[in-house]
């Protein structure tokens, strides 16, 4: 896939999201900073807490922001918008959830799911024009016409799934957030949806925010990857560059985690455990640096350093 | 160690749903072998909890053991009726850890009563005794501070945490077997990590045999001994784990094998299996796998094939084993596997790891304001 580089989407600047106010306050994401550029995957992913779902809402507008700016297609979105900007922002930007039984109005028809946004937004001519978008995108979906018809507890997870996929593109988006889209999800099905969305964002050139917890799901489909904890991005790269260099001692330690299917492999390796206390910032104070082109991590001086020497030795063991 | 804890031969179960049986368990049989752990693999639906179920007594209303038997330590499991008969075996010597720990602990009690509780109806201990226990458990199991933790409630720890207490429960009462249904799916990769550690650690010290459920092949491949595929209620293929990995023989073995990630060329496309499995309130005919195989023969559609020995311990059920079958390969994509997966560890080892490798699991607090 060739991604434009100089298309920037989605622009996160100095982002911080806290909930709460006054001594309650809990600052839940802090000095994110990233772009995502158009037609590219790029996924965040972190231990469960770190932050991820709450920069994806706070993308959509769902979750308030307390400082920095969120740029989409060059106008900041987290404020007073107009109304027209608004609808505008909300039809571009989508959202698919992680629960597919959760997040479908169990007593509406797949047709008017499916077709909430077109009303909502007026987006069709005639009723013949709106049929006529439902029923291709069911049929890109993998589905018939003849289940538009039917209520969200006659399908399958997978087949749910589908549902909130054709809901979201239905809107043409030019960016969707799918939070765990997969994780409630069996093995094959996984695969079918997975599928589904390479497909669209190869037809489209759609880009994908995308939130996982399963570390090999991530690497085969996103082009960049960010990492992170505590609600602060530690490190971001492209997804080989990551998985092949990953610099940060907690980047080290979740790739470890990641099971291996092979029993020989899988038996040898060893768990590696992050202590954040190993970092000493009582005096150099750290921030987000780029190491190697396109690489960025949280760092030092000290550790910028550290890690400069580290890809230095690599790259002059791979000449 | 290849003495028998449980036996189970040609064991059918059945739902009635809506005036319908549902066939969620078609003939059966498995050894599990003392302290060993044997894991289960198959897709949703395939039959794996219901399989479990049926091991302490659990089915709900509506279903029963329509056929075989079930035998434990001289006790005929699948003659038990009553819950008074399952008194004394289900939860004390074979117990069970479900998915979402949210739902075996009880919100309003402390962690710490909810052990100790278990402890006392158990280990008939004093209640003194079994909060010493209890704290000794949960320090077993990775609890930071635990004695100070002893008087927290669930909802004050994180997801991970309320597994491995509800893990400590199970152990409280000295189990022989401990059956894991999913206990990781929910959690994210560094915690089901450390949980499958601690699994395994724990069995070797306290010598339980586990059974351990999951849908993803992955995850098996460090800790079981034996791995069991289940497809539409039956069991498929049963091997050790090098087996199963190395030297699978059921083309649905292939297949979920085929779907693993790691394996997926980037920017290609994720191997699916394409179809759905068969429909369990009617009869299958042949093998319930034949209409989505693509390597599926003429009998496959006609007979059901018989369990094929492969090894002493390695059996499958599919006509490719049979003398008169042509010789087909395992798919391309899962040939090698050992070698393949190697190579991209070498590449992603290339720089010096500077982490600690230690046990340290203590949950750190946020570290902000
Ligand atoms: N509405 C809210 N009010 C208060 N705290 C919140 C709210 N939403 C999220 N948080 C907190 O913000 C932090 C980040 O939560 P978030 O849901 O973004 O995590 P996540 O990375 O998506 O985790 P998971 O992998 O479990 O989904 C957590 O500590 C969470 O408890
Ligand atoms: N009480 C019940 N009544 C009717 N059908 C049931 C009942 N319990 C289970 N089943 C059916 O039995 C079959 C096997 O279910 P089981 O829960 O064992 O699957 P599983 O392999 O554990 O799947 P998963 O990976 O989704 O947990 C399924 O088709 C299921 O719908
Ligand atoms: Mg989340
Ligand atoms: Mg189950």
């Amino acid at each position: 896939m060739t991604v434009n580089k100089k298309d920037v989407l989605l622009s996160l600047r100095d982002l911080e999201i806290s909930f709460g106010e006054g001594k309650n306050k809990f600052v839940a994401v802090q000095d994110v900073n990233f772009d995502i550029y158009r037609g590219e995957t790029f996924s965040l992913v972190g231990e469960s807490g770190s932050g991820k779902t709450t920069i994806g809402r706070a993308v959509l507008g769902i979750n308030p922001t307390s400082n920095g700016t969120i740029t989409f297609n060059g106008t900041q979105i987290n404020k007073k918008l107009s109304r027209h900007q608004e609808q505008d922002v909300s039809r571009k930007i989508q959202m698919i959830f992680q629960d597919p039984s959760a997040s479908l109005n169990e007593r509406a028809t797949i047709d008017y799911i499916i077709s909430e946004g077109l009303y909502n937004f007026n987006l069709f001519d005639s009723e013949e024009d709106r049929l006529q978008k439902v029923t291709q995108i069911i049929e890109e979906v993998g589905l018939l016409p003849e289940h538009l018809y039917r209520y969200p507890h006659e399908f399958s997870g997978g087949q749910r799934q589908r549902i909130g996929i054709a809901r979201a593109l239905i809107m043409q988006p030019e960016l969707v957030v799918a939070d765990e889209p997969i994780s409630a999800l069996d093995v094959s099905i996984r695969a079918q949806v997975l599928n589904l969305l390479k497909k669209f964002q190869r037809e489209s050139n759609l880009t994908y925010l995308f939130i996982a917890h399963d570390l090999s799901v991530v690497h085969f489909i996103s082009d960049r990857i960010a990492v992170i904890r505590n609600g602060r991005i530690l490190e971001l790269a492209e997804t080989e560059e990551l998985f092949n260099n990953p610099l940060h001692p907690y980047t080290q330690a979740l790739l470890s985690a990641v099971p291996i299917p092979d029993p020989k492999l899988a038996r040898e390796k060893k768990l590696l455990v992050y202590d954040p206390k190993m970092h000493d910032y009582s005096v150099d104070k750290p921030s987000f640096v780029e190491v190697k082109p396109g690489h960025f991590i949280y760092a030092n001086a000290p550790e910028e350093e550290h890690y400069r020497q580290l890809l230095d030795k690599q790259a002059q063991g791979v000449n | 160690m290849t003495e028998n804890i449980l036996t189970v031969k040609d064991l059918s179960v059945g739902f009635q749903v809506r005036g319908k049986e549902l066939k969620a368990i078609r003939n059966v049989s498995l050894e599990l072998h003392d302290q060993e752990i044997f894991a289960i693999v198959g897709e949703s639906g395939s039959g794996k909890s219901v399989l479990t179920k049926t091991f302490t007594g659990m089915l709900e209303q509506n279903g029963s053991i329509t056929h075989g038997t079930i035998d434990y330590k001289g006790k005929r499991l699948s003659d038990l009726k009553k819950d008074k008969q399952w008194e004394g075996i289900r939860g004390k010597e074979i117990a069970t850890i479900f998915q979402d720990p949210m739902t075996s602990l009880d919100p309003i009690k402390t962690i710490g009563s909810q052990i100790a509780e278990v402890i006392i109806k158990h280990q008939g201990k004093s209640k003194s005794e079994a909060k010493k226990l209890a704290i000794e458990l949960m320090d077993r199991t990775g609890i930071p501070n635990a004695a100070d933790r002893y008087d927290e409630y669930p909802f004050e720890y994180s997801g991970g945490m309320r597994q491995r207490i509800v893990i400590a429960i199970a152990l409280a009462c000295h189990p022989n077997i401990l059956i894991c249904d999913e206990p990781t799916t929910a959690l994210d990769v560094t915690i089901q990590a450390q949980i499958l550690e601690l699994i395994k650690e724990l069995q070797r010290e306290y010598k339980f045999t586990t059974i351990f459920i999951t849908h993803d092949l992955g995850v098996v491949a460090s800790i079981a001994d034996r791995i069991a595929v289940m497809y539409s209620g039956e069991i498929i293929e049963v091997g050790t784990c090098d087996e199963i990995f190395y030297n699978p023989r059921h083309p649905y073995t292939w297949s979920l094998l085929s779907s693993l990630p790691q394996l997926a060329q980037k920017g290609g496309d994720l191997y699916s299996i394409p179809g759905t499995p068969p429909s369990l309130y009617k009869d299958i005919e042949g093998d319930a796998f034949a209409p989505r195989n693509p390597f599926a023969m003429k009998v496959d559609f006609e007979a059901e094939p018989p369990m094929f020995q492969v090894s002493p311990t390695h059996f499958a059920k599919t006509w490719l084993l049979d003398p008169r079958a042509p010789r087909v390969e395992k798919p391309a994509l899962i040939q090698n596997l050992h070698e393949r997966f190697e190579q991209t560890l070498v590449k992603d080892n290339q720089l010096d790891h500077d982490v600690k490798v230690e046990e340290n699991l203590e949950d750190e607090e946020h570290d902000r304001k």
